[in-house]
This record gives structure tokens, sequence and C-alpha cells, in this order.
């Protein structure tokens, strides 16, 4: 493996160095043909992404090879760590007063409810966001590429839902960045957001995109969602209502955790 | 069968909503590690382990952007409903902690070895997140010295023994003056470790 010039993890599945765009968008195509052509002979739609999801280079070598062992929670899974206003300062929504000065950018509120799989509130929960700045770079020291940092923005908020599961954050719009999967590509804008539900089987980390984007259909991690209808639910929506005169323009986003287990009646769920 | 719900009419129509996950990426690193995250208890704690171990891939290269968390009950077997995770004050137990893999893709926490919280053997529920993983992986750490609760416990009874091992702590004795456990995570291939799906 130590003679290998490729490093695993950014491999190409033919070996012989990094793919281009055309060649990453063929295969993203071939698998979302083959989600529909199950789909069309009657299997479920994939509510998830594949975890071997070739065109996403990283996940080559970091996919379990065996069935995950499908198996019942017993309370640790069914519950979760508790949050509260002791560990998150309500300060901490507003990514744009960490610092002396205003970040650059379209300032921008993400407003939204999170949800159980049955539709009900998850209160009092946390939610941890992460995101590049305008320009499309990170404050993590890994990010090198050559788009400038923004003194008055770290990119990093937390807050606890409300009673009804809300949540809203105040940020800038993050730019879309370049990364290595394969020649020029680039990442959608998108925020990462981290969520707990009152189980811990509920637990997320995903990210939420911007209306339209056009380098949706070249991003294999927005793709590794096969099907349509599914990765469209992590774009936020602009929200008119939402947008503050003068300040900020409004998104809107809610979020559906699966779950929890403990509460599901499969009687009912026959119906679905 | 009988009771009412407490759903909402919608429930068909929301279940079918769920929210996708995707990729940690790899720069959560500024963002979700936190100062006492791999504490759980405080190293000089009389009853503090050492869990501990080295995530790899495939090709059994170190992953040095995995984030793990650990949630457990504590060593009576309850569940803590206590707050403080993120902002610990260093005597509370909430049974929650995190920590990012380095440079050698070996991760550390300090914590207390759990009771059993239901009728199987006791263990601690470990999440793993990194780049290249597009959802998150769950496992459980069991321990060796508790084989005779094993037999029965409802997962590990149902696996071939070469991978029941895989969620099986190793044993390391007393090291730097608490017991240590090493509980390492192979992603995929030879002793590949058993994950787990409790998808609702």
């Amino acid at each position: 493996m130590s003679q290998n010039p490729v490093p695993p993890s950014r491999g190409n599945r033919a070996g012989s160095g990094p793919a281009s765009q055309n060649e990453i968008t063929a295969e993203i195509e071939e698998i979302e043909a083959d989600a529909a052509a199950r789909v069309a002979a009657g299997a479920s739609p994939e509510l998830q992404p594949r975890r071997d999801y070739a065109p996403y280079r990283s996940s080559v070598l970091r996919h379990p090879t065996h069935e995950l062992v499908r198996v019942d929670p017993e309370e640790v899974e069914r519950v979760s760590p508790a949050f509260g206003h002791t560990d998150v300062n309500v300060l901490e929504s507003d990514l744009t007063i960490q610092h002396v000065g205003e970040p650059i950018g379209e300032r921008m509120t993400v407003s939204g409810r999170v949800l159980d799989g049955e539709g009900r509130p998850v209160r009092h929960q946390l939610i941890e966001l992460w995101q590049a700045n305008a320009g499309g770079r990170y404050v993590h020291k890994r990010d090198q590429h050559p788009a400038p940092l923004d003194p008055n923005f770290t990119g990093v908020g937390r807050v606890i839902t409300g009673d009804n599961g809300e949540y809203s954050f105040t940020t800038i719009k993050p730019g879309p960045y370049p990364w290595k999967n394969h020649v020029n590509a680039w990442r959608p804008a998108h925020i990462h957001f981290s969520l707990f539900g009152t189980a811990f089987t509920q637990r997320l980390i995903t990210q939420m995109y911007f209306p339209s984007d056009p380098l949706f259909a070249l991003d294999p991690i927005y793709q590794s969602i096969a099907d349509a209808d599914a990765r469209a639910r992590l774009i936020g929506h602009y929200d008119h209502s939402l947008s503050v005169p003068e300040f900020s323009l409004g998104y809107r986003w809610d979020i559906v955790l699966t779950g929890p287990k403990a509460t599901w009646m499969e009687s009912e769920d026959a119906d679905d | 069968m009988t009771e009412p719900r407490i759903a909402p009419p919608t429930t068909a129509q929301t279940r079918a909503q769920q929210t996708p996950s995707q990729t940690i990426g790899p720069f959560y690193g500024y963002a979700l590690p936190y100062t006492g995250g791999p504490e759980l208890v405080p190293g000089n704690h009389p009853r503090a382990i050492r869990f501990h171990g080295t995530v790899t891939d495939g090709a059994g290269e170190p992953i040095l952007d995995a984030l793990l968390e650990i949630w457990q009950a504590d060593q009576g077997g309850a569940l803590s409903r206590e707050l403080g995770s993120l902002d610990r004050d260093g005597f509370t137990f909430t049974g929650f902690g995190r920590c990012a893999t380095t440079i050698a893709g070996h991760y550390t926490f300090t914590t207390i070895k759990p009771g059993a919280a239901g009728s199987g053997a006791p263990y601690i529920l470990v999440t793993v997140f990194a780049r290249g993983v597009t959802h998150h992986l769950f496992t459980r750490a069991y321990f060796a010295e508790d084989s005779a609760l094993h037999a029965d416990d409802a997962v590990l009874s149902r696996l071939p023994a070469d991978r029941r091992n895989t969620l099986v702590c190793v044993s390391e004795g007393i090291v730097g003056g608490a017991q240590s456990y090493r509980f390492d995570i192979r992603m995929q291939g030879e002793n590949e470790t058993v994950f787990l799906d409790f998808d609702a």
C-alpha cells in the first residue's frame, strides 16, 4: 500500500489519477438510473445516501462491505444526551457578532423546525452548525485553498431548539469552494448541520443547500443520495416573510429526523 | 394498538420527508470538538478508564479526520438526564463524549465503565463520522470480562464468533493508573467492525 502513489482515500477506481468531471458525472448518472430502475421495479426510494458511492472517492475505502446488522435499540439508544441553555449561550446562534467587525457577505437568517419521524417537534435539543465564509474558505487549517479568510467570521454556531422545535441562525451566505475529489471539483454552497433527537438513533449530521445551485448535478456528495426527491429535502427555501428589511435575507429549512422507533406502531406503518 | 396516537394526521407524509444524511466532511475540526469533549470524567476519577483505539480504512490506513461520539450509562446502568455535556463541571457524569482522531487515526476517551442499562451486557454506544462516510455508523463496544453475559446478549449472540470479537474491547490492564480498554474500528476489510442499524 505504501507503494501506491495515489493516497487510498482519494484513489481513482481505475487507479489512473483523478477523474474528469465528465467521468464523475457519468458515474453519478449511472447510479441514479440504477436507483430509479429499482424504484420502477417496486423498491422503496432511497431516503439516505449510499455508503458505497464511488463518484465520491473518499467513500471507496470507508464504507463497510458487510450489511449493517439490524437490531432493536435498547435503552442506551432510545434516549439521548440532554443539552440545554447552560451548555449553549443564546448569542451563539448569531455568527455575525463573534468578532469586532461585521463579516463580509450576504447576511441571512436560516430558520425552521426540527421534527421527529412522526412530525412532532424535537424540543430543547442541540443544533450545531458550521460553514465556509462568503469566499468559500473554512477556518479549518486543512483548508488551504487560496480564498481569503475573513477576520470577522469563524463560521460556527450552536442553538437549542425551542418549545415547537424551532431554531434560527443569523449568518452570512457561504460561498462554493473547490476540492480534490476529481479535476475541477466544486462543492455547491452549503451549511453543515449536526442534530440530536430524543433518542440517540435519531442522530443526524447533514448539509443544507441553496435553491437552484448550478453545481448540484456535478457534486458527488449531494448526488450520493440517489433519489431526486430525497436530496431535494436538503435545500433551504428562500422565504421573503423571514427576510428582515434593511438587514438580512431569510431562508426556511425544516429538518425531519428518523423515529424514534419506540413510538412506532406497526399496524399503521403498513398504510404508509 | 387502541391507544390514541399522539402524532398529527400527516404521519405518512412527514415520515416520507425524513432529511437525509450528508458526510461530516473534512472541515469540522474548528466547529465540533470542544474542550473536555473526550473527558467524561477527569483522569484522576477513582473509577476512570481509558477507552481508546485507532480508526482505519479498507487499506489499513489510519483515518485522521474521523469524529467519534460515545454515549453510555453510568456505573449503575442509568442514562444521565443531566445538562453539562458541552460545558463540563468536572463532577457531573453526563454519559456523552466527543473526540476527533489524531493524525495517527487514534482517539482516547476518559470515562467510567458503564453498568448494564437493560437485560443485556454493558456497552458503550460508539458513533463514527468521517469524510467519505456518507451516513454515520453506529457500533457498540462491549467488555471482555463480561463474557458470561455475552452469550445471552441480543446483539452479540446473533453474530458469528469472528465478527462478534470486533465489538469487544481488548483489556490492556492498568496503564498510567487507569484500566485501559482498546477498541479499534476497521471501516472495511479484514476484521471489519460490525456496524449496527437502529433505523426506525
